[in-house]
């Protein structure tokens, strides 16, 4: 698979944000609109990170007026400006679906305790 | 003119285009071949050339393929397969045919032998609907009644479970995003049929509908 790699490898960004499920992030993507591009930030739970190399994606999941919103994001999208850890999440998942099954306080994810 | 390649499928993955958006693409290990054979008019009844891909080693190679390889000149290769051609003559025997045949932008055709399902039941092969899978119910995903009472027969061509799949498949209008004249890669989006490291004809559309003389 050493050819996927190089075909993959030409558009893969150097350098990854670094965040894990369970943290709490400020997605910056830019949005096309009305013919001019502007940057819309996107903040809430990292409850993903799908697949690998090229096509590796996470969903951010946050709550707004009482909806709760899940947006998937690739990561290696050019249109993917910045991603900024607000909070590291200490959770024991990989994917936190459980969430979406939570409302208000038991929705919350315990912050990691630095070491 | 029409053209073709042969390849090898090596898989899928996705890439962004100008405006960031996700494109599926499958990656062709596509030749270089050889141009083993040229079938014309006058000798064969239509016009064609044989393309080789890939490398066999002698032993493997019989003693009458030898010698067909050996008239050509050129060394043994893994498959040969024959690409439909208006007029064979602009080809060389001898010739190598290799990815940048194509550019970003072409429409092609893609054949190959799709998976194998095996046997496959009527609601995988044919799309048939299932019945209740509880609540009392027997009819689970059995094709259900074959004929009406008055034909007292089966009429042929019914459609019944059975061996599905592992079958020549083409798949026409895939566009193609990408070529890599160094590697010989070909970046086409969309599925192609077969396996990964499946053998793969792609011919541009004018070669794939080969009009009847």
């Amino acid at each position: 698979m050493d050819v996927m790699k190089v075909v993959e490898g030409r558009q893969m960004k150097e350098r990854v944000p670094e965040f894990r499920p369970g943290d709490t992030v400020r997605v910056n993507f830019k949005v096309v609109e009305g013919g001019r591009e502007r940057v819309q930030p996107f903040e809430g739970i990292v409850i993903r990170r799908k697949g690998g190399g090229l096509s590796e994606t996470f969903t951010v999941r946050r709550v707004t007026y009482g909806v709760g919103v899940e947006r998937t994001f690739p990561v290696h999208s050019p249109r993917l400006e910045s991603v900024t850890v607000l909070r590291r999440g200490d959770v024991r998942q990989s994917r936190l679906y459980y969430l979406r099954r939570r409302v208000g306080k038991a929705a919350r994810v315990k912050e990691k305790r630095k070491k | 003119m029409p053209k073709g390649i042969l390849g090898r499928k090596v898989g899928m993955t996705r890439l962004f285009d100008e405006h960031g958006h996700t494109v599926p693409v499958t990656v062709v290990q596509a030749g270089p071949c050889v141009v083993v054979q040229r079938r014309t008019r006058e000798k064969d009844g239509y016009e064609a050339i044989q393309l080789g891909l890939g490398e066999q080693s002698e032993h493997r190679v019989s003693k009458p393929l030898k010698g067909h390889f050996a008239k050509a000149k050129v060394k043994p290769a893994q498959v040969l397969r024959e690409i439909r051609v208006e007029d064979s003559s602009a080809y060389e025997v001898g010739q190598t045919i290799s990815a940048d045949i194509f550019q970003p932008g072409d429409i092609v055709c893609v054949t190959g032998t799709s998976k194998g399902k095996g046997f496959a039941g009527g609601i995988k092969r044919h799309g048939f609907r299932r019945g209740p899978m509880a609540h009392g119910s027997k009819y689970h995903r059995a094709p259900g009644s074959l004929q009406s009472r008055d034909a007292a027969r089966v009429f042929k061509g019914r459609k019944l479970p059975g061996h599905m799949g592992a079958e020549r498949v083409t798949v026409r209008g895939l566009t193609v995003v990408g070529v890599d004249p160094e590697r010989n890669l070909l970046l086409i989006k969309g599925a192609v049929p077969g396996p990964r490291g499946g053998l793969v004809v792609v011919r541009d559309q004018a070669g794939a509908r080969r009009k009847k003389v």
